[in-house]
This record gives structure tokens, sequence and C-alpha cells, in this order.
């Protein structure tokens, strides 16, 4: 309808006595007494199910039989002490008003502030630190302001912390009840003589938490890094601790730690723990840590298997290493022709293999070092010689030349190996570096080193 | 006295130790008759070359739809040498079709021949001898039947065979077990650290009255596949050569680079 109203387009064109004789219909039907239209619209526009107010709630007119007026009277409160006269308005029904007491009065509560005599202050309570007129007005005050100690602490006469005024007002009023009660075991169940308020604590609580208030973001930050870099020592401790070697040198502040826990007797592993515990290892902690421990928990294992073991190795001595940095390096032993698993596991080709895998990390770890510190002479180039366009072609050509060497020279062996290679040599760049035909097209068993 | 300090290397489940074993160091020979035999040798270790595997005939004629291979999956020394002097027995874990799908060997030749169709993995477990290992070690084959090659015509002459090598390492051995295997061709013998000396090597069972365990002349051994360690590690020596020059040529360039960019840096 409002729409309609809003585009002007004429209304659902009825002629005009029907409208009136539907309208009402529809208006009764449309929305009840009560709430406004749009607010009915909310709940669903039609009629609920359920009727979810109760209509005859709505516009309730109070019963007829009675008789109410409204009257300016007089009025007490058990909350008061003095005399003062109030007045309010009071419904009266029937000429009758209302009885009992003010119906605010029940809220007035207040707290049970021990008072002590003066031979009782003499007897338990008296303190250095405090002169009787202190406590008196410490305690007179605690009444008024109903142990709200922050309003007390500014209203003490000389200058006490509320830490001071609480521990005084708890130890006094202590001292109190376990005086008066006839056996200690009676008060021993009363909260202020289960737990003491301990001062010391309560300043530095609330000394630490202003300070943690108050950081700034800087600080924030700094905090969270301390934390992170916490936990990581401490993880790498106890991975360290779980290499047995006591004479294995693990570097950096790691180092003393793990061998003094190395060395402890009776460090039992669980056998369980197999997987090289290298995730856990910040980066800082090297690799012969995670090496010394894989070392261990084979040794836990009593029996495996030689494949099994290199596994492990490989993963201890790549786990710094991302998927694809792992991608690569077994590129790269293909590349080289060997078998990303030994056919034949004997000790010494594992040992051979595993050696061969670290160096290609190292290899890729160089190559990588190499694009990043020419790049970074290229932009310097760039920025001074922006008209040399010869150098900057040149170093770009050697980093190019680096990412293709290596399959240029390793390639060897095979027909399909040297495809490879050729598809990922550029246009007009042949091979430039001479060594590799001579070595391409023989087989691998009669490479000589001489060759290289 | 014996230093009774360690006990990390005891195995939880080896009752019969009375006395905590003894780091190698404080090695007191002689002491008694049991803790020597108990002894554990630490940074020693011992290994057995073994060849695992199965070699499968093609049943030809006589083929029917669920038996048209027969197959043995074995495992045997590398060098076809007995392995009873290590294992004292295999489990070999079939595919559940199989009527009684756990088949136990208790002797050498640890192997176990039967007929089917299908390809599956299976699960052989080792049990040592006592002296060797309380635990079992477990290896996985994958049965083959059917050639790599599936254009060629199958023979029933010629097996498809499918072996894997692998050493099952022992660490910390007792000195018993190393003093019974001392010379056995079985098992690949360690340098012992300086200052250990073994008991001589009892043998305990008369060599003629058993089983030949070894497999030199298995029907089947015309088919075993040879492992020679000499290409693989010539292949890796050649490929470690190359990455290294590679490396040194790279540390190289990185230091040329360096030079280079020194120069134009202050700018």
């Amino acid at each position: 309808m409002d729409a309609k109203d809003i585009l002007g387009l004429p209304k659902t064109p009825l002629p005009i006595p029907q409208e009136k004789k539907s309208r009402p219909q529809k208006d009764s039907q449309r929305k009840p007494d009560g709430i406004s239209r749009e607010v009915y619209a909310l709940t669903g526009g039609v009629a609920p199910l359920m009727p979810s107010i109760d209509v005859s709630q709505l516009k309730r007119r109070p019963p007829s039989d009675e008789k109410i007026t409204w009257q300016w009277l007089p009025f007490t409160s058990s909350a008061r002490k003095d005399d003062l006269q109030l007045y309010h308005w009071v419904r009266v029904v029937n000429g009758v008003p209302p009885t009992g007491d003010y119906s605010f009065a029940k809220y007035n509560k207040s707290v049970d502030v021990i008072r002590y005599t003066d031979e009782e202050y003499e007897k338990y309570l008296t303190d250095p630190k405090w002169t009787k007129e202190e406590t008196d007005q410490l305690f007179d005050l605690c009444e008024r302001f109903d142990l709200r100690f922050i309003i007390i602490a500014d209203r003490f006469p000389t200058h006490r912390t509320v830490e001071e005024l609480k521990d005084r007002y708890y130890s006094v009023s202590r001292a109190i009840l376990v005086a008066r009660a006839p056996s200690p075991g009676e008060v021993a169940g009363h909260p202020l003589v289960k737990e003491p308020y301990n001062v010391t604590q309560e300043t530095e609580r609330k000394r630490a938490l202003s300070m943690v208030l108050s950081q700034t973001k800087h600080q924030e930050r700094k905090d969270a890094e301390v934390l992170a870099e916490a936990k990581r020592i401490a993880e790498s401790r106890m991975a360290a601790r779980a290499a047995e070697e006591p004479d294995l040198p693990v570097p950096s502040d790691v180092g003393p730690e793990s061998a003094e826990g190395a060395v402890g007797p009776g460090d039992t592993i669980s056998p369980a723990n197999v997987q090289a515990p290298a995730a856990a290892i910040a980066p800082s902690t090297s690799v012969i840590a995670d090496n010394a421990s894989t070392l261990a928990s084979l040794r836990m294992l009593r029996v495996y298997l030689r494949t099994y073991a290199l596994e492990q190795m490989v993963q201890a001595a790549s786990s710094s290493a991302g998927l694809r940095t792992i991608k690569r390096v077994e590129q790269t032993l293909q590349d080289l022709g060997v078998n990303l698993k030994p056919k034949v596991p004997t000790k010494a080709v594992c040992a051979e293999h595993l050696e061969l895998r670290k160096e290609i990390l190292t290899l890729l770890n160089l190559q990588k070092q190499l694009q990043y510190k020419e790049a970074e002479g290229s932009s310097f180039r760039d920025g001074s010689y922006g008209d040399m366009p010869g150098t900057a072609k040149r170093s770009q050509r050697a980093a190019d030349q680096d990412r293709t060497f290596v399959p240029d020279t390793i390639s060897f062996g095979g027909d399909r190996v040297v495809k490879r290679e050729q598809k990922r040599k550029g246009p007009g760049r042949t091979s430039e570096t001479p060594s590799s035909p001579a070595g391409a097209h023989k087989r691998p068993r009669k490479m000589k080193a001489s060759d290289l | 006295m014996i230093d009774t300090s360690l006990s990390k290397k005891k195995d939880p489940d080896q009752p019969e130790i009375s006395l905590p074993t003894l780091k190698s160091q404080r090695t007191k020979m002689g002491k008694s008759e049991d803790s020597e035999k108990k002894k554990k040798i630490k940074d020693v270790e011992i290994s057995v070359p073994i060849v695992y595997g199965n070699a499968a005939f093609w049943l030809g004629k006589k083929a029917s739809e669920y038996q048209s291979h027969r197959w043995t999956v074995y495992v045997r020394g590398a060098t076809n040498e007995d392995l009873s002097v290590v294992v004292k027995r295999a489990v070999f874990q079939l595919h559940s079709s199989f009527n009684n799908p756990t088949r136990v060997v208790e002797s050498a030749p640890f192997e176990l021949s039967e007929s089917g169709w299908g390809e599956f993995e299976i699960a052989i477990t080792l049990f040592f001898h006592n002296d060797v290992c309380e635990k079992p070690l477990n290896l996985y084959h994958h049965l083959k039947l059917y050639p790599e090659d599936e254009s060629g015509p199958m023979s029933t002459k010629k097996p498809v065979v499918v072996e894997s090598y692998d050493e099952v390492v022992f660490t910390e051995p007792s000195e018993s077990f190393l003093a019974r295997v001392q010379n056995h061709p079985a098992v690949t013998f360690p340098r012992l650290p300086a200052g250990v000396t073994l008991p001589p090597s009892v043998s305990t069972e008369d060599e003629s009255k058993k089983k030949r365990g070894d497999t030199k002349d298995h029907p089947l051994s015309q088919w075993f596949l040879n492992f020679s360690e000499a290409d693989e590690l010539l292949q890796l020596a050649a490929a470690r050569q190359q990455v290294q020059a590679h490396i040194a040529k790279l540390r190289r360039q990185i230091s040329l680079t360096d030079g280079q960019n020194q120069q134009f840096k202050p700018l």
C-alpha cells in the first residue's frame, strides 16, 4: 500500500462504497489494536498461529467498581533514622490509602562493622603503626561508607593507602572475632578468619595490574615476542634433552642445558616418539640436534630397517626446508640419476645418500643467496646507472645462467634426461658449458671424475 | 661393585635380567655369567642384510579364474645365507580372502607359497630369538603377479619376481648374540669398540642335523635378483662430486658479487 503511494500509482481500484465496506473489514483482519501497523508487520504481518500478545491485555481499563484517586500524602520510611517528613503521590483506592512500609525501605542494606570496646583495644588490637584514634576513625568511616575503601581512603584524615586501611580493618575484625569466640573452632568457618588479607600480595597485584593496563602497544608486542621466544627455547630444550649422546656438541644457548640433560641417567624417552621432533625446534638450534634426537629415537627402537632409518634421517635433515625445497632436492636427485630411495640400502649407501641430500640443500640455499645478491646488485646499479642497460642485462643473464646451469652440467645418461634439459633452455641460449656434452651421453657407470 | 647407575638401556619387558645393565666404558668382564649374557654393548650395531619379495608363476592352461598364479612370498638372506640364526619365525599376513590368512613359518627358509589371482599387500612380521631382540619387525611387500609390460605374453616358465633389499639393524646387541653370530655369513659383524672382547662362540646345535636354512640351492634361486652396492655407491659418489663442484663455484660467485655490491653500496 505504501509502495504504491510512493510510486504514485493509484490504489486498488475499488468503487468507493465498496471500499468503505471492505476497509473496516480488512483493517480488523489486518492489524490488531494496541500496536502500530509497522510494528505488527515486523512479526510477520499476518496473524500468528498463537497470538503472542494477548490482545485483551492491551488497553485494559481498571475494573469500574473501584474508585481510584491520587493524593499527595506524607509517608514514613523505616530506612530513615531522622524525623524528616516527606510527601509523595499515593494511589488511593475507594478512599483507603495503602499501608505498609515505604516500598523501597527493604533495599537499605548495610554492613555489620564490628565495634570494639576500649578494653578490647588495649588487649588485642594495639599496633605500632596505628593509633587508637586512627583506628576509631577508620571504623567510623567504614560504617559510614559501608566498607567502600576507596571513599574511606579519600576521607581518611591522614594519608593511608587503600591496602593499609584494608589490612588494618580486616586484621582488627579478625582479632576481635577470634577473641570473642568461645572456642577457635567456631569461628574457623568465618570468612574473615579463614582467609586473611594479604597486604603484600594485594599491593603487588595492583601494581602489576596497573603496569599491564598502562602498557603501550609497543610494549605489548615486545612482550608477546619474548613469550614466544621463551616458549620456543623451552620446547627446543626438551627436544635437545632427548639427545642421549653426552659428547654431542649442541650449539647456542641450548648447549649447557642439553649436555647436562643428556648425561643425566635414567633419561627414558618413550619409544613412541619416533618422529624426529624437528617441527618443534626453532631454526636456531640446528640440524645437529635433529640428527641427535633421530639417532636416539632409532636406538630406542632396538631393531629397525635401514630404509626406515634413512627416511627418518632425511626428514630430520630437511626439517628446516619447505615443501618446495624438498621437491627441488628430489628433482635434483633425479636429474643426477640417483634413486630417490636407494635400491641397495647398505650402511655406506645410506650414508652417502644422506650426505648427498644435505649437499644439495646447501647448493639450493647458495643458489638462492646468489640470486638475492645479484638482485641487490642490479637494483643498486639501476638506481645509479639508469642508462647502462648492459650491466643489468649481464647480471640477469648470469643469474639465469645459474638456474639452467644445474641441469646443464648434471644432465647425463639417457636420452630422456637430455630432452628435458633442452626444454628448459630458452631460445638463443645454447649450451654455455662446454663440459656437459662430453659427459652427456655417457652412461653413469662409466663417468669418471676427470670428466667434470 | 657393579655400577648401578644406568637403567635406560634395560628393556622393560625382559624379566630375566636380574642385574642392571652396565655402561660399556665400565665393562668388567667375568663378573658373573648372567650379566655377561644379557649385557648389551653400547655404540655397536649389527645388521643383517635381507631380501624379501615374491616370485609368481602364471599357471597357463591350468589356470582357473580364481587360481591363475602360483606365487611364493619369502624373506631370504641377501647372500642366500641361513637367516634362522637371527630369525625365530616369520608370520605372513595375507589378504582376508585366504583361509587362515595368518601363516606362521617356524624355520628357514622363511617362505610361503599359495595360489591366487589378486595382488595385495602382505605384512611380514619377523620374530627374533630371545637374545637378539624382544620386539618383532614388520615388513610390507606388495604381491606382484602380473608383469610390468602388459603387452608381452605371459609365460609359465619365467616368473614375475619383485624383490626389495633392506638391512635389519639391531642396536646395542647383547654379548651372547654377538658371540653366537661371530663368524656367521648371514650377518654383517660390526667393529667392536676398543676393550670389548667376546667369549668364543659355542656352537650349540649340530649343523648337520638341522634342515638346511640357506637358500643357495633354492628352487627359485635362479630368479633371485642381484643387489650390488657398488653401482649405487659409484652413482652417489659421482653425484656428490658434481654437487660439490657446483657449490664451490657458487661460493666463488657469491663472494664476487659481494665485492661488486660493495662498490656500489655507498650511494
